[in-house]
């Protein structure tokens, strides 16, 4: 085996890929082949590393150089001055934006510095196509001393004693779930990973799946052994080709090694896993639509109770659990629940992913200790806020969620204080908004995603999610009365109140918290018919100061739909039934003489 | 690739596995091992500071020592090449001068492996900002 000094690792994620990592890691192949180093250096394609922002990422170790948007043509360079000369590239390091200096040492982002990864610690760490280098993690080492050395309620104790709870928005107590699908007794039992990642802006499941397929397949059969179940389930988006591909490879590789299949490590419990895949709707998210989906029926929700644990897949118990939550479960057997109920605050243990997106500088996936506070997220792990505006509102929890703002800036991020600010944690996007954002137009956003999901069974999210986005809609048109606002709230709690499933009893919340932590720009909306964030186009007025317009005719000319009029060198006037907001004439007027009211 | 049959059998193929991602796993916490940085800019390239990094990879493994070993640029100590700059768990900073692989032995053996200082130290005249 060569031995190695280096290590290059290549982010190997959808986002990356997208932008020809694959092609990265074959140019350094041949730039390391050129000079003859190819048993000195080792080039790995990894998971994702979070640092989205700036991908491609290469990083070398042992040094931790971070390269951030790395295109093939740099391979040569990095080769010849990294491995060989042992020079950093320097134009490829990240740029501290603060102090525009370069940071040599990924260790010393402060990207990095605040983030404590659990359920990524194999992203952007391991080759995922690669079931040794899991192995050589640890990996299975969780499922082998739960089958040897531990009996079901044992293992569930120790994940109750944990104090995880699910990852994928509801929170319920994690271990609590597997004790009552245990104590069901049934000729058979299904265990269902829930890969249905729907939320706008949210991609950590995606991302775990990618970089880290095995310490699912290893929580799934764990989670057999404690229920009682022999077969898994894992139901995922077809749009998700990559994960799915790394997730057949991993289960055959884990095929191959004994680690699924009849009898594994040398005891008497088989499982086994087969993909479902599911065609993108959001509602299947929920679990009895899921179960539907993956019984070949309509992905329509059904009244609870009966609970899945009781009457699931095909009428047997069914366990399903998220895929984050999935990904923390064989740590918490190696190192303890008493190790991973250290991290985090009193109701919410361990860490969370957040997919970052919006107007914020670092982009990306993270993972931070529960009771991290909105501040910490923002400025120093995401870096501020682009272009340098003022920060508004960070929305969490996607369409079930609402929107968090300054006055939250401080609150320590779990379940519980996201749930009484009126927002939730849900799958864990958050998305960041700056004084341009109008709440008005986000809330109606986020309505036009539940309607156009919702699946139409029960009237109250059918029909009441209709009717709040043509009031928002009004809204935004400048036709809304205070007697809306109203209206907005009480609908809204009425469908909160009577929706079938979790789809609809949150779909209000993006409304309804907007509405109290924004109430006077919605007023603003109403009466004085302004958007003070200059989005609601029908709102806006465009005219020309009459002092400082020169009768250039440049803006009369470039009007699409001839709004404008006036002779030549005296002022233009824009005539405000016609003009249609495109904003033509603002960019083509060169005195500034054109104003948007 | 034969099955694994055992928790016995899982760990042994672990340990022999393990060997593979050393290097990252290692990278992960420095601070808890044995650093050494090699001087690589020109200088230390042409007075062999390669062949001392390697001789310092693989004797540092032959001898059980856990350690991360890399590449820097020019220290300044041109004067002195090749240079390397070694940091033991929890001390601070030595930096070595004129190492050869004689002196990369005996830096091993009596610095490394027992603390005891040996000739060819330069004075720190630099502070590496964090």
């Amino acid at each position: 085996m060569a031995n190695y000094k280096m290590h290059l690792l290549v982010c190997g994620g959808t986002g990356c890929r997208s932008a020809e990592s694959d092609a990265i890691v074959d140019s350094l192949n041949k730039a390391l082949a050129d000079r003859g180093l190819e048993n000195e250096a080792k080039v790995v394609m990894t998971g994702c590393f979070g640092f989205c922002e700036k991908g491609p990422i290469v990083k070398v170790l042992p040094d931790n150089t971070f390269y951030t948007q790395v295109t093939p043509a740099d391979a040569e360079e990095i080769v010849a001055e990294h491995i060989y000369k042992g020079r950093r590239v320097n134009r490829l390091l990240y740029m501290n934006p603060e102090s525009q200096e370069h940071v040599e040492d990924s260790k010393h982002m402060g990207f990095y510095r605040k983030q404590i990864r659990i359920a990524l610690r194999n992203c952007g760490f391991i080759d995922p196509e690669n079931i040794e280098e899991y192995i050589a993690r640890d990996g299975y080492s969780a499922l082998g001393k739960v089958l040897s050395e531990m009996t079901p309620e044992e293992a569930i104790q120790s994940i109750i004693k944990s104090g995880l709870r699910g990852r994928g928005g509801g929170g319920f107590p994690t271990g609590l779930k597997w004790d009552i699908t245990r104590k069901v007794s049934a000729e058979k039992k299904y265990v269902v990973c829930n890969a249905d990642e729907g939320d706008p802006g949210a991609f950590m499941d995606r991302s775990i799946l990618e970089g880290d397929p095995h310490s699912v397949i290893e929580a799934m059969a764990i989670n057999g052994y404690c229920t009682g179940a022999n077969y898994g389930l894992v139901y995922i988006r077809a749009e998700y080709p990559l994960a799915i591909n790394r997730l057949k490879t991993a289960l055959n590789q884990a095929r191959e090694y004994g680690l699924l299949g009849k009898n594994i490590l040398g005891t008497d419990f088989s499982f086994d896993i087969e993909l479902r895949y599911g065609a993108g709707a959001f509602v299947c998210g929920e679990e009895t639509a899921l179960i539907h989906s993956m019984e070949g029926m309509r992905g329509e929700p059904t009244f609870k109770p009966p609970f899945p644990s009781e009457s699931g897949y095909l009428g047997y118990p069914t366990n399903v659990n998220n895929v984050e939550t999935y990904a923390n479960i064989p740590v918490i057997i190696t190192k303890g629940p008493e190790w991973f109920a250290s991290i985090g605050t009193e109701k919410s243990k361990g860490t969370k992913v957040f997919a970052l997106a919006g107007k914020i500088n670092n982009v990306g996936l993270i993972e931070v200790p529960m009771g991290t506070t909105l501040r910490e997220v923002i400025y120093e792990i995401g870096g501020g806020i682009k272009d340098g505006k003022n920060f508004k509102a960070v929305q969490t929890g996607g369409p079930s969620g609402g929107c968090l703002t300054t006055k939250h800036l401080d609150t320590p991020i779990d379940y519980d204080n996201l749930l009484a600010a009126g927002s939730m944690m849900g799958s864990g996007g958050m998305i960041v908004m700056d004084e341009d954002d109008c709440m008005v137009s986000i809330a109606k956003f986020y309505l036009e995603f539940t309607v156009e999901e919702s699946c139409g069974k029960c009237t109250p999210c059918r029909v009441g999610n209709k009717r709040l986005h043509e009031i928002l809609e009004k809204i935004t048109r400048g036709e809304g009365t205070m007697k809306d606002l109203e209206k907005l709230r009480n609908l809204g709690q009425v469908i909160k109140d009577t929706a079938l499933c979790g789809l609809g009893q949150t779909s209000p919340n993006p409304v309804l918290s907007n509405l109290d932590n924004f109430w006077d720009e919605f007023v603003e909306h109403v009466t004085e018919k302004k958007c003070r964030a200059g989005q609601c186009k029908h709102l806006l007025r465009y005219v020309i100061e009459p002092d400082a317009c020169v009768g250039c005719t440049a803006c009369a000319r470039n009007c699409p739909v001839n709004a404008i009029t006036g002779e030549r060198k005296k002022a233009h006037e824009i005539n405000q039934d016609i003009c249609i907001k495109c904003g033509a004439c603002v960019e083509k007027c060169k005195f500034n003489a054109i104003f948007v009211r | 690739m034969t099955k694994i049959k055992s928790l016995a059998d899982l760990r042994r193929v672990k340990d022999d596995l393990q060997e593979k991602i050393r290097l990252r796993e290692n990278a992960d916490n420095p601070e808890k091992l044995v650093q050494i940085k090699v001087g690589m800019a020109t200088s230390g390239i042409a007075s062999g500071a390669k062949e001392v990094m390697s001789y310092l990879i693989e004797e540092l493994d032959k001898r059980n020592v856990e350690a991360v070993v890399s590449q820097t640029g020019d220290m300044g100590y041109c004067y002195a090449e090749p240079t390397i700059e070694v940091i033991l768990p929890g001390k601070e900073p030595v930096v070595f001068g004129k190492v050869t692989l004689k002196k990369a032995d005996e830096i091993i053996e009596k610095y490394i492996k027992n603390g005891e200082l040996v000739d060819g130290i330069i004075p720190r005249n630099y502070e590496t900002i964090e």
